[in-house]
């Protein structure tokens, strides 16, 4: 009877210890990724603030003026635009005259 | 031997009776307070354990981005901080005072007088400053100086899509526009938990969410960031050119309804507050509601074919160009002699117009303004929009049917006359509008048939060729349908005699139509006024332009100089 008390109690003592650890274990584990979260977080911002970036060089009106200032880039007139229709691109190239 | 014979003493049995009872006593006292505690006030004492060491976070939210159709983004929120001081914490150096003012970029006089302020404890010093500006103030280590997150919404487009988007307040509560009639999807909540921090201030365990933050939804619009930056400029070049009070463009995709660009002038930078006044705020296509003039005189003659009074090719006596109604007379401009149906349209006869809309009962032709959106908000959803005025017909005099027939006496926003539109450009359907970029394919309502809708396209591309008022509307390669409109302003109950709204709204390609533009220019001042020499060269430089962006294929001979098919030298260029 006695022996097996003793035991009990090991065992007793044993998980409690184990308990103590796996909650510390945890709790480090939580911080780590509390800090990736935070990281995760910063990174959105970032990614954010690129985003506005981008978009504010990619307006429409600056891309506009660079093309035709500095490129010296034209809208070529409608009597210049040749559309091209599916069917007749498909023509075009069955055709035997043209060479790949 | 020893004797050991001691005196017994004899103790009183009551003292071992009294010990027995004080640690009884002792005992039971400290049962129940054990009791106490454990048992009534431990809910109490958790609570103040627990505050030893846990906390209550916020979850930040951020607002949604609005971006057009394409995923361009007109509208961000991008992190900034605030600065704030508790007055009653402050010690600050005279160096350190410097260094403050110097990164707010502030007076220092204006500085010190606010952080020693007697009253309250809380006040900003400057809001919305870059993070590492914020963060450098911050490592001056200053007692009663903190840090606020917040965040400021940024709009890359500026002005170009100002009046759709709107802006939001300081405190991201949207004001105007998109901003805010979307408020709800746009904004999130914020949320909070309960978490366990150790000494060290790092989060160790989360306890429970308090609050789950919902995040700030994205909202994608129907605008295509491309067509609407060409209508802004478009806008802006005809205003100025034709000296202009104002003007406003609406592009709706014929088929869907969808809004694919809509500005107007004069507006304002929403990344600049101070440009931003009552005058240059309102969305006018929207909210300001006018007298569309001739650009109705579709309606009235869809709804005379409708009901079978006329054809396109019944001829009608404009001569000698006034018409008596009443005690009023309804002018053209010259005598006209006798026109068809479709030369009214094409020459945009109010004496023709006129007598047809008498023909009718008023309620035929009520109905027909009635069924295309007329006197009803469109349901785009945005705030502030109006619905116009269309009377009841009951109250029609003759003399109102008639100068109704061809846009007076009735008021319409500039979003309305372009739905409006889809009845002819979409086979007889009228189409919901919408500022949201549209998933599903869209239900129609049918106003008219298909034939009377074919019949007024060939009368409206008649009215945009030589010939008729607009030819200006033209675009090269495509095939045009549209009408103008010149309405006399509406001042002080009076018709002003010299100051107009000069509109334009039409569609192409007239084949399929894929677009729907409304032109309007308010007191256009440089001499002409004629909505076909002031609205319609816009029209057709936006048009020509858009359908180029979208890939349409031309419906009209392009006068192109490369001759197709020319396979051989295609193909070697290849």
């Amino acid at each position: 009877m006695f022996k097996l008390n003793i035991v009990l109690i090991l065992i007793a003592v044993a998980c409690a210890l184990s308990v103590v650890t796996s909650q510390h274990k945890a709790r480090k584990l939580f911080v780590v990724l509390e800090n990736e979260k935070e990281i995760a977080q910063q990174l959105d911002v970032e990614w954010g603030r690129l985003q506005l970036e981008q978009s504010t060089l990619g307006v429409h009106g600056r891309i506009e003026q660079i093309a035709k200032e500095r490129l010296n880039m034209k809208l070529p007139p409608t009597s210049r635009v040749q559309i091209v229709s599916i069917d007749s691109a498909a023509d075009l190239l069955s055709s035997d005259k043209v060479s790949p | 031997m020893i004797k050991s014979e001691a005196p017994r003493r004899v103790l009183p049995p009551w003292r071992s009776i009294l010990m027995l009872g004080l640690i009884a006593l002792g005992l039971t006292s400290l049962i129940g307070r054990a009791a106490y505690l454990q048992a009534i006030q431990s809910d109490f004492l958790q609570k103040k354990g627990e505050s030893r060491y846990s906390r209550i976070v916020e979850m930040d939210v951020n607002r949604g981005m609005i971006t057009d159709r394409h995923g361009k983004i007109l509208a961000i929120s991008s992190p900034v901080a605030s600065i704030y001081a508790d007055p009653k914490l402050i010690e600050i150096t005279h160096e350190q005072l410097k260094k403050l003012s110097d990164l707010l970029d502030m007076n220092k006089a204006d500085v010190e007088e606010r952080i020693t302020k007697k009253s309250g404890r809380f006040v900003y010093l400057k809001r919305q400053l870059v993070p590492d500006v914020a963060d450098d103030i911050i490592s001056l280590k200053i007692p009663g100086i903190y840090l606020k997150n917040e965040s400021k919404r940024y709009y890359p487009e500026g002005e170009v899509a100002a009046h759709v988007l709107g802006f939001t307040d300081i405190n991201d509560e949207g004001q105007e526009g998109i901003e805010r009639g979307w408020q709800e999807t746009l904004a999130g909540e914020l949320g909070s938990r309960r978490v366990i921090k150790d000494n060290k201030g790092q989060i160790i365990e989360d306890v429970e969410n308090i609050r789950l933050p919902k995040q700030g939804q994205d909202l994608v619009l129907s605008l295509d960031h491309r067509i609407q930056y060409l209508a802004h400029r478009e806008l802006k070049k005809a205003v100025d050119l034709n000296r202009a009070k104002a003007g406003s463009i609406v592009i709706l995709d014929a088929q869907t309804g969808e809004v694919l660009a809509m500005t107007n002038l004069p507006i304002y930078n929403p990344n600049r507050r101070s440009s931003i006044n009552s005058e240059r705020l309102r969305n006018q296509a929207l909210i300001n509601a006018f007298e569309p003039g001739s650009t109705l005189k579709p309606f009235t003659v869809a709804a005379a074919m409708e009901v079978g009074k006329v054809n396109p090719d019944t001829v009608i006596q404009t001569s000698p160009g006034q018409y008596q109604v009443g005690r009023k007379t309804i002018r053209d401009v010259g005598n006209k002699g006798e026109l068809t149906v479709a030369q009214v349209i094409q020459q945009s006869s109010n004496v023709g117009t006129a007598k047809i809309a008498l023909s009718l009962p008023s309620q035929t032709m009520w109905e027909m303004f009635n069924r295309s959106g007329f006197g009803a908000p469109t349901g785009s959803g945005f705030p502030g929009e109006v619905r116009g005025i269309l009377r009841p017909y009951n109250t029609w005099r003759p003399i109102e049917q008639a100068t109704m027939s061809f846009g007076h006496g009735i008021s319409v926003s500039l979003l309305q006359l372009a739905r409006a539109y889809t009845v002819f450009a979409a086979n007889g359907e009228l189409k919901p509008v919408s500022l949201v970029k549209q998933t599903m394919p869209v239900m129609g309502q049918r106003v008219i048939s298909r034939d009377t809708a074919l019949a007024i396209t060939r009368m409206l591309e008649m009215a945009a060729r030589p010939g008729g008022t607009a030819p200006l509307a033209q675009v090269n390669g495509y095939r045009v349908a549209g009408k103008t409109g010149t309405a006399h302003k509406l001042v002080d109950g009076q018709y002003s005699k010299n100051r107009y709204v000069s509109t334009f709204v039409g569609y192409a390609p007239a084949s399929d139509p894929r677009l729907i533009i409304a032109v309007m220019l308010d007191e256009p001042s440089a001499g002409k006024y004629f909505g076909g020499a002031v609205a319609a060269p816009v029209f057709s430089q936006v048009m020509g332009g858009a359908l180029r962006i979208l890939n349409v294929s031309h419906d009209a001979p392009a006068n192109n100089v490369v001759l197709f098919p020319a396979a051989p030298e295609l193909g070697s260029e290849g």
